[in-house]
């Protein structure tokens, strides 16, 4: 299987594209659902309204992202198991996961949670969301440059 | 001065070759260009799927708009920056990269489409802007601007594999 991935030089190129395009939309998205917890995006809105809208698109896009990802590990696997930015790269995407299912149960349990959780609390979890997305972004260009 | 002059004076350019000989640099520049080009792609998406009459239907066009690409301008500004920065560093090899070439040519025709679409299809917007249903010259809009950003996306990723 690895082989078949080195031999074929188009393969990598073209499932790391569609990586980038799944991460797109989950950042995109998750980008929305953040902006909204802030007050900066779509205030007049309800929240669940938003969380609808966009959750299922960081839910499914994480989807092709782990099987595109997992073509690029067998493709390579000495530039990811063992590369310290890819290490970081799945430590920040289990926190951002947890972040991600906290929206989930929002949408699901407490349409009240802006008001009642407190706007700093809002504020905050949309912050961490935010960064988690970007370093998990950023941590994945690096994978590049460590082996 | 020529084309091929010019490019050469870019790449010898202080900020270029540092760019090109501190190593640490061009990653942490790349890694903001691919964070920048991330969200153009996707907020910019989610204004194509509503003109597409695909998603955020409960949405005005024009309200969904004036709220998403405020974020895709920005977004945009930082990945014209960085990859101006990037290109810089091997403006040489850049501009003789057919991938290169081929995604500043989707570039320019994704500006002409989103042109057209405000000068002509989005004329008449206040008779469709709330309706779930969008018409044909807004959903050709669209569509064209989605495939555009993939393919710009795709051989943006290229460049990467071709640069030697």
């Amino acid at each position: 299987m690895s082989r078949i991935i080195q031999v074929h030089d188009w393969i990598i190129p073209t499932v790391q594209s569609i990586h980038i395009l799944a991460i797109s939309a989950v950042a995109a998205s998750a980008l929305m659902i953040n902006l909204r917890l802030l007050g900066l995006y779509a205030a007049d809105q309800p929240l669940q309204d938003i969380l609808a809208r966009f959750l299922p698109f960081i839910w499914w896009p994480l989807i092709v992202l782990l099987l595109t990802g997992t073509v690029m590990i067998v493709g390579e696997p000495p530039r990811s198991l063992k590369n310290p930015a890819f290490q970081l790269k799945m430590t920040l995407l289990v926190a951002a996961i947890v972040t991600t299912a906290i929206y989930q149960r929002i949408l699901r349990r407490n349409p009240a949670f802006v008001t009642t959780g407190g706007r700093a609390g809002a504020a905050a979890l949309a912050s961490v969301s935010m960064l988690l997305w970007v370093g998990i972004i950023f941590a994945g260009r690096w994978i590049a440059y460590y082996y | 001065m020529g084309l091929d002059q010019f490019l050469n004076w870019l790449q010898e350019t202080p900020i270029a070759v540092a760019i090109r000989e501190h190593e640490i640099l061009f990653p942490w520049i790349e890694s903001f260009h691919v964070l920048a080009i991330v969200l153009v792609v996707g907020t910019i998406s989610i204004v194509d799927l509503r003109l597409l009459g695909l998603a955020s239907r409960n949405r005005a066009v024009t309200a969904l708009m004036r709220e998403v690409l405020p974020y895709t301008w920005a977004a945009l500004l930082v990945a014209l920056i960085t990859g101006s920065l990037l290109f810089s560093s091997n403006a040489t090899k850049y501009a003789h990269n057919f991938y290169f070439e081929a995604k500043m040519a989707l570039l320019a025709i994704a500006a002409c489409n989103m042109a057209v679409f405000h000068l002509i299809g989005a004329g008449d917007i206040v008779r469709w802007d709330a309706a779930g249903k969008t018409p044909v010259a807004a959903k050709t809009a669209g569509g064209i601007s989605l495939l555009i950003w993939i393919a710009v996306v795709v051989s943006g990723r290229w460049i990467g594999f071709t640069l030697h």
